[in-house]
């Protein structure tokens, strides 16, 4: 049975993602809430969700010495980055003042606040339910209609310098990248875990997916 | 294209019982939370909010383990309220699988729980909710508190604002001049409130029709609308909520 490891920081709800993939799992996966590293290292595909400031966030992963494990996570196995599971795989951060984050790809994350334009009409944050276009093909959207509808909740969005990276992307008063994905890796702004059947989709797409492109 | 209105459907739970009689035919046991939950999920409902209403404070934990089990079994956004009085219930709910948790006026007077609780688990996951009420005469509103007993002279608008500055993702906005009426929301409230605060508005108080849902959103500037009764009594679904919206330009998720 393959396990799948739920990087648990401290950070945000991790027990809906954990649900959810071991709903869509269906018993073939072991689901381990963890923050053991050795528990991440063993374990056959990483999951970083994460909730909240990207200051507490990078406090928190390095509190509980998790950098290592993550990276190596993104180096070696099928990962899923999950809101800021995505955001933290940039360079910096924008969020409270500037935030170093973990450099994984070249880019940088900015506000929503600070980025559109002036006297727009727009709630910040981005919450609810918003279409994801494909930028491209990936087996994580297989079965799953390019536009379909995934909820957000965020103030901050991803800007990677390579566009090519950007497999999603959504409208706010501008378009933005709202999934990153290269090799083994790929992360979402959006909840699958709280998208309903597309999301549980996603996931199940996750979970057999060989972490190839 | 781009971000859809939302229809949030809302729950009474007292004792870890779902009541004030949901009444769907083909269900088996009306007063069962997962089984409402997943029903109003497969109906397309875009968020679940629960409502605490058990009196007793011994009973408080048995509404943790509702929202364990709905979250365990329901996969859409989910907001709890109700009994909500230290940053600790929230981080409480939170863990148990709730998305967001609705802190309400009366626990707003102990001081800075709003500030507090979003510095600590980010303001997305706080709602504020504020029972508003009309000034007889005036093109004003004041919060309330007790279910809309007890006046406290605090303008409605100002302390939307307030609330948001302190860390508030979203208010929840019931007027108590409409609630239980099916008169429909108090537009010009809404419309107001949603105005003034740069967070997202939920409108609830007063639906009894579908029109009047569109309303919230089209003359009210609401994010969302939130109704009970007409949802729980089977008198309409929310997909059909979704397609009378649909069908006067309001952006949904069907």
């Amino acid at each position: 049975m393959q396990t799948v490891a739920v990087v648990d920081y401290g950070m945000g709800n991790l027990h809906s993602v954990a649900k959810a993939l071991e709903q869509v799992g269906g018993g073939s996966a072991r689901v381990r809430v963890s923050a053991e590293p050795a528990v991440i290292g063993n374990a056959d595909r990483v999951v970083v969700p994460g909730q909240g400031a990207a200051r507490d966030c990078m406090q928190a992963l390095q509190k509980r010495r998790l950098i290592g494990a993550v990276k190596d996570a993104l180096a070696t196995r099928p990962f899923l980055g999950i809101c800021m599971g995505l955001q933290l795989l940039l360079e910096t951060s924008d969020e409270n003042g500037g935030v170093d984050l973990l450099g994984f790809y070249a880019g940088r994350v900015r506000g929503f606040s600070d980025s559109l334009s002036a006297g727009h009409n727009l709630k910040i944050p981005h919450m609810g339910w918003n279409n994801v276009r494909q930028e491209r093909v990936h087996p994580l959207f297989a079965d799953i209609d390019d536009g379909a509808r995934f909820y957000f909740v965020h103030s901050y969005f991803v800007v990677p310098e390579e566009a090519g990276l950007g497999v999603a992307s959504a409208e706010y008063g501008m378009r933005f990248c709202c999934a990153l994905a290269s090799e083994n890796v790929f992360a979402c702004q959006f909840h699958p875990e709280k998208s309903a059947a597309d999301g549980l989709r996603l996931l199940r797409n996750f979970l057999s997916w060989d972490g190839a492109c | 294209m781009g971000l859809a209105k939302r229809v949030i459907p809302c729950l009474d739970v007292d004792g870890g019982r779902v009541v004030k009689g949901v009444r769907f035919i083909d269900i088996r046991d009306a007063g069962d939370p997962v089984e409402i939950a997943r029903r109003y999920d497969k109906e397309g409902a875009d968020e679940l909010t629960f409502l605490d209403i058990t009196a007793s404070s011994e009973q408080r934990d048995t509404m943790v383990h509702v929202v364990e089990q709905v979250a365990a079994e329901v996969f859409i956004p989910l907001t709890v309220g109700g009994g909500i009085r230290k940053v600790e219930d929230v981080r409480r709910m939170l863990n148990a699988g709730a998305d967001k948790v609705s802190i309400n006026t009366a626990a707003v007077f102990t001081p800075d729980i709003v500030a507090e609780a979003a510095g600590k688990v980010g303001s997305q996951c706080i709602v504020v909710a504020i029972d508003a009420k009309r000034v007889p005469g005036a093109q004003r509103w004041e919060i309330y508190t007790h279910g809309g007993r007890e006046a406290t002279g605090v303008d409605a608008l100002e302390w939307a604002v307030k609330m948001a500055e302190l860390g508030a993702g979203e208010i929840l906005l019931t007027s108590m001049d409409r609630d239980g009426t099916k008169r429909g929301f108090d537009v010009a409230l809404t419309r107001a409130v949603a105005d003034a605060v740069p967070v997202p508005v939920i409108a609830s108080g007063g639906v009894g029709s579908l029109q009047h849902l569109c309303e919230g959103v089209t003359a009210g500037g609401a994010d969302a609308v939130l109704a009970a009764s007409i949802f729980h009594f089977g008198e309409y679904t929310i997909a059909e909520a979704k397609q009378c919206m649909a069908s006067q330009g309001i952006e949904v998720r069907q």
